[in-house]
């Protein structure tokens, strides 16, 4: 029965494992870990006719560095107990920003619950990922004010919701219309342990099948809570896009400009109309899978201290530092945007209104019940049947 | 169709399909064999061929995958209409059906709304293998966010699936599959059709109230013109929505009565019959001269067809808690 893995071919942790901890020769990358900036023979940071390149870089910079600040204050508020969990990103900034940087404004946004980074790409103000967590609501933002769904829970459920919405944009004509303020596509965000789940495979088969405008974005973060990869799949994720019959990709998910440009790439086949692609952002979950959760029981120290090495935003400060792109203005006035939204999280999340007991009727259907209304008169009485007793 | 024409149920449903989607381009219909076959029971029979292969979606055989792009679908303004092929073939969808369907709404506070209809096939008696015949209806009539009707014959089935598609909730919507090919009515297509969400009285009577749906509304009409012969008046209420439930003409009937059968299909351990004869006993207590009685499947899969007509409720074992209440 105890079988080792080697049992059934290379030994994966080759594949997959610290030694291989750079993602294999498929990767793609454009900055490396030191911040060097390289070639890649099929992909390339373009940052677009008449925009600075410079500026472009130091905007991501700047997304990270408060994406990461977002992560740090609600950890924080978590363990200050104004929160009741958190699900952190720490490390996954490059893969969130420079994807979420990709997106033209009429795409659509499928998230999990750790796509903090690419709400704030979204604008979706910090604040509101925080109800969630807090457990005053289950979603505070409107999903059509920037095109950002609400987080899913349920792992790979939301790559279906993301194929069906693209289907739609189909119906709506604006797809491969060759006008690029016009032309939509979806980006379906899911993680290694989703890889796992039918729905996203079957998300893969409708995808393909209708030829859907969908970039599926998985964060291949190593850690499915304390699940390694080799538990989720015995071939790099990327490859398994090619048995649905679309391209897949693996790109660094620790550089940001490989993320931008790959996902840029992928959209613009979604665009076009000429259907998905996988894009396996090869990163590493720094954090625990959630303030909950405790990786000494399961993983290494040893790892975590290498992927360190491959900060993602360490090497873009290396970069544009080397290359004279920032001064310490720069930085000076990063760190105060920093503080501010600091700030503006801590004050705002203790500010954050109670729901009214009452309410929990008002929105399980549109046209409500005559058996909801009576239960909801009935919970009312009885609740101001105290109040009239003197209050409890 | 003529303005006035004698249909089956599957004709009635695809005529309703056939103008609701006439009425509403945003209305789509999704599932497994539902395009150039018509599906397994033509019931979109024509439909592919006249509004086109995007309007009319046949679907990869994967059921969490046509209620999982439903959702996507209705996020865009769509209206799907997803075909799941036989009842026991949902439970790949549940998730989607429970966790999302049922949820979003609720969860977006009202900012998104989930106009799906869900079409099941569903009850038994058709000879068929395993996971054909079953009857999950209170399964989703647990469920909080979904509404759920069954229809009972032609009429109510044009009627019915256009009013659940104009539904801006999600409508689990049930289909006494033996009825499909079975009995006739009179079509008056330009009749105003009762409110989806409501009872109705079907036959009237004063000794008993029998309460069914879906296929069994047929057995119990049988049952109570069987039980006049032996002079016991029987009022039949065809209760068409499940979730939510129209208690009030039921209510009514009970106060007049004194004396209620629920009957079903499915399972009798928490069946709807369960919560009808909870809900009559809180409103109707003193008016009730037996404890309502329920009559439907047993507690046990559902069995080979060889045996499903021993199994399945009928008229004799409908008359038979007739009798048992009567002679409390």
């Amino acid at each position: 029965m105890n079988k080792s893995m080697s049992d059934f071919g290379p030994d994966l942790g080759e594949v997959f494992g610290p030694s291989h901890a750079d993602g294999g020769p498929e990767l793609v990358q454009l900055l490396t870990p030191e911040g060097e900036r390289i070639e890649h023979p099929e992909f390339s940071f373009d940052a677009g006719e008449g925009v600075d390149e410079g500026e472009l870089i130091r905007g991501f910079y700047r997304d990270m560095v408060l994406t990461r600040r977002i992560d740090t204050e609600a950890t924080a508020l978590q363990r200050h107990g104004e929160l009741g969990i958190w699900a952190q990103l720490l490390g996954q900034e490059a893969a969130q920003i420079g994807s979420g940087r990709a997106l033209a404004k009429q795409d659509f946004v499928f998230p999990t619950y750790r796509e903090h980074g690419v709400a704030y790409c979204r604008d979706i103000d910090p604040l509101r990922l925080l109800g969630l967590f807090r457990g005053v609501d289950q979603g505070g933002w409107d999903p059509n004010d920037g095109n950002f769904g609400l987080y899913t829970i349920v792992i790979g459920a939301q790559t279906l919701h993301a194929v069906g919405y693209a289907m739609g944009m189909q119906r709506d004509g604006i797809v491969g219309t060759g006008d690029p303020d016009r032309d939509g596509a979806v980006v379906a965000y899911f993680g290694d342990g989703a890889s796992s789940q039918g729905d996203v495979n079957e998300a893969f088969i409708f995808a393909a099948s209708y030829n859907a405008p969908v970039v599926f974005f998985c964060q291949n973060n190593q850690w499915a809570i304390s699940e390694p990869i080799e538990r989720q799949s015995r071939i790099p994720l990327y490859q398994r896009a090619l048995g649905f019959g679309f391209p897949g990709v693996r790109v660094d998910g620790n550089d940001v400009l490989a993320c931008y440009a790959v996902t840029q790439a992928a959209l613009k086949r979604a665009h076009e109309g000429s259907g998905p692609t996988l894009v396996e952002a090869y990163t590493y979950r720094m954090g625990a899978h959630t303030t909950t959760d405790d990786p000494t029981r399961y993983r290494l120290s040893s790892d975590v201290e290498h992927w360190k090495l491959k900060d993602p935003i360490a090497r873009v400060k290396v970069y544009l530092t080397r290359n004279g792109l920032v001064d310490q203005d720069f930085f000076d006035s990063l760190d105060d945007e920093a503080e501010k939204l600091g700030e503006h999280l801590r004050e705002g999340c203790k500010a954050l209104p109670e729901p009214n007991p009452l309410s929990v009727f008002d929105n399980v259907y549109v046209e409500q019940t005559p058996e909801l209304a009576a239960q909801k008169a009935g919970f009312q009485a009885y609740l101001e049947s105290f109040e009239m007793a003197g209050g409890h | 169709m003529a303005p006035s024409s004698r249909i089956t149920l599957a004709k009635g449903l695809n005529a309703g399909l056939r103008a609701a989607m006439e009425k509403d381009p945003k209305v789509v219909i999704m599932g497994e064999d539902v395009g150039k076959l018509g599906g397994v029971f033509r019931i979109t029979d024509g439909l592919q061929k006249d509004f086109g292969e995007d309007r009319v979606i046949d679907s990869p055989l994967a059921e969490s995958g046509i209620l999982g792009t439903a959702v996507g679908l209705a996020m865009r303004g769509y209206r799907p209409v997803c075909e799941i092929q036989f009842d026991g073939f949902v439970y790949p969808a549940y998730d989607q059906i429970v966790s999302q369907v049922a949820k979003i709404h609720f969860r977006s506070q009202g900012k998104i709304k989930m106009p799906i209809v869900i079409r099941i096939p569903f009850g038994g008696g058709i000879g068929a293998v395993e996971h054909h015949s079953e009857s999950p209806e209170a399964q989703f009539a647990h469920t909080p966010g979904l509404k759920v009707v069954a229809c009972s014959n032609p009429v109510d089935g044009y009627h019915m699936i256009q009013q659940a598609i104009a539904c801006d909730d999600p409508v689990v919507f049930l289909e006494p599959k033996r009825q499909y090919h079975a009995d006739k009515a009179e079509l008056d297509e330009s009749a105003t059709p009762e409110p989806l969400f409501t009872s109705r009285v079907v036959r009237e009577g004063s000794d008993l109230t029998l309460l069914a749906y879906g296929p069994m509304v047929k057995t119990a009409l049988a049952s109570a013109e069987a039980a006049a012969g032996e002079g016991k008046s029987i009022e039949v209420i065809d209760l068409r929505t499940l979730s939510p439930l129209d208690m009030e003409p039921v209510l009514a009937s009970v106060r007049k009565t004194g004396r209620a059968v629920v009957t079903h299909e499915a399972h009798v351990n928490l069946g709807m019959g369960s919560e009808v004869a909870a809900r009559i006993t809180e409103e109707c207590f003193y008016h009730l001269e037996a404890p309502v009685l329920r009559v439907g499947g047993f507690d046990t899969p559902y069995p080979p067809s060889r045996i499903e007509e021993e199994w399945l409720p009928d008229l004799d074992r409908v008359l038979d808690a007739v009798d048992r209440s009567l002679a409390y």
